[in-house]
């Protein structure tokens, strides 16, 4: 038996959490405080993921760049070439908060949508 | 002298609430002062999430959360005067700004709401010794050139401090290609929040270097390197810890100090705890008419708190002007006891409290499975255990004015954190 000791980035009151695992198993999750901890901690153990937030560039605007947020959660190792890609991508203004900045961005199946009004 | 019910100063999460509430009340005529060139306010340049869990139940980034009160305000068509900066108000409600289309003007005030904000603390207040080369910039200053201005401000980058804003940008800056060489923190705990920690900090493998402080910089022109120690107890450096780090970038997330320059000429009271005003159940100051609400009355760690009051300093300040808030009556002191830096409000005035009332605090220490307690004078109102209290979290607990009306001798609320 294994036990793994987390904090939950689910929200900010950052709970202690748990996990005994068997042979990769989850047997129990325990100190969260609620439903969004458990599925945190059995993603965290098994396959972590996470939201990525950057910037894009951006021309013909009154700002030269734009926030962007992966739509959901992106598998961690997926991270810095989810950045790479991010470079590499020019919008033109006006945008405006939900625009999808990128489709399917590293083929991770989550679109990249922007996350401020620019005009 | 044109004149408006309400004028607002600050244009950020706090000023915009405000804003939303006091027009949900019933006022009208209300004025957005900004001095930059958009609303938001600071959450435009945090572009990470994480924003508005408890207000719209949904995990939003900085720039999201403005937009849906930015939303808010122009659908109930609030007037803003951006790239407008407020120089004087006076203690009659008498507002003096200026900006390039007007030049100097003032406006009359049926109350107004200070929301301007907080500002860092800059490296001529750290008292850190050494040169003053290029390449040192507070944490915040960073973000905004990354994340508004689409500049890289260095390569190799050492932090300090362990401030949310510290841990946030030791990620941001990891992500575009900078190397974090380490969070250098003054204390023995961290000044951020747990979830930052890990998902800014460990998640890339960024050492925290807890009781280590920077004691001096090199370089001339532009930074080469930082020398770090590990401090003693009472914060000394310790001789013989030193450590040099090679770095062309340091930046500094020391702490946020409430901006309340206006606030003071004014002539409204601070509180040496929070360097925010003192305000009543309110959020009024001792200026009648005057109300505060967000950073600038004490510094939060979440926007949804800065929300819910300025929606409560929105709605009491529609009340003072509709004449629907009683005058203060009775005045009860809020005392922060042992183990609490600071409560929010420090007054109470019973005969105009709400049915209940949210006090906010700050501990002063890291405790585990103490007690957090309410006294009115002699008697323990509440004691509640708690797993871990820390001073990066804000606390709150409620008061009923029930409570308080049964005590018509009441001499002061004490908050306290107890050991048993």
């Amino acid at each position: 038996m294994e036990q793994r000791a987390l904090i939950c980035i689910g929200c900010p009151m950052g709970c202690p959490i748990t996990v005994t695992l068997d042979n990769g198993e989850i047997l129990r999750v325990e100190g969260n405080s609620c439903k969004r901890g458990d599925t945190y901690a059995r993603k965290e153990v098994t396959h972590p993921t996470r939201i990525v937030t950057s910037t894009v560039r951006l021309s013909n605007a009154s700002a030269p760049v734009v926030s962007v947020k992966t739509a959901g959660d992106i598998p961690k190792e997926m991270i810095f070439p989810v950045m790479e890609a991010l470079k590499a991508i020019r919008l033109s203004g006006p945008v405006r908060v939900g625009d999808i900045a990128a489709e399917n961005i590293c083929g991770t199946g989550v679109d990249v949508l922007v996350t401020k009004n620019v005009t | 002298m044109k004149g408006y019910d309400l004028i607002i100063i600050g244009g950020g999460p706090a000023g915009l609430s405000a804003a939303v509430a006091a027009w949900d009340a019933g006022v009208r005529e209300i004025l957005i002062l900004e001095r930059d060139q958009e609303l938001g306010g600071i959450l435009n340049q945090c572009i990470h999430n994480g924003f508005g869990l408890h207000t719209f139940q949904e995990e939003l980034t900085g720039p999201e959360y403005a937009a849906r009160f930015i939303d808010k305000v122009r659908e109930r068509n609030i007037a803003c005067l951006l790239d407008t900066m407020v120089l004087e108000v006076s203690p009659d409600r008498v507002v003096t700004a200026v900006n390039r289309e007007q030049g100097v003007f003032q406006l009359r005030a049926g109350a107004v709401i200070l929301a301007m904000g907080c500002r860092e603390r800059p490296r001529g207040a750290l008292n850190i010794p050494g040169h003053r080369p290029a390449g040192i910039y507070t944490a915040g200053t960073a973000q905004r050139l990354v994340n508004m201005d689409g500049w890289m401000p260095g390569k190799e980058v050492v932090i300090l401090g362990s401030g949310d804003i510290g841990l946030i940008m030791a990620r941001r800056m990891t992500l575009e290609g900078a190397h974090v060489r380490l969070v250098a923190e003054l204390m023995s705990y961290s000044g951020g929040l747990k979830r930052n920690i890990v998902q800014c900090l460990e998640d890339y493998g960024i050492p925290l270097r807890l009781s280590h402080t920077v004691v001096d910089i090199h370089g001339k022109q532009r930074l080469t390197g930082v020398t770090i120690a590990q401090v003693d107890e009472n914060n000394r450096p310790i001789p013989g810890t030193e450590e040099y780090h090679p770095c062309d970038t340091l930046l500094l997330s020391c702490g946020l100090l409430p901006e309340n320059e206006l606030s003071r000429a004014a002539g409204v009271t601070l509180s040496p705890a929070t360097s925010g005003p003192v305000v009543d159940e309110a959020l009024e100051t001792n200026l009648e008419g005057i109300f505060a609400c967000g950073n600038v009355l004490h510094v939060h760690d979440l926007v949804d708190y800065v929300t819910q009051e300025s929606f409560e300093a929105g709605r009491r300040a529609a009340a003072y002007l509709q004449n629907r808030l009683p005058s203060r009556g009775r005045s009860v002191p809020v005392k922060a006891g042992e183990g609490v830096r600071y409560t929010v409000p420090s007054v109470v005035h019973p005969d105009r409290m709400d049915d209940s009332l949210t006090l906010r605090f700050r501990v002063s220490g890291v405790r585990q499975g103490a007690f957090l307690s309410v006294w009115l004078d002699g008697e323990r109102i509440l004691h509640q255990r708690k797993p871990v209290l820390a001073p990066a979290e804000m606390e709150q607990v409620r008061i009923r004015r029930s409570e308080l009306e049964k005590r018509p001798d009441l001499s002061a609320i004490t908050v306290c954190i107890e050991e048993v």
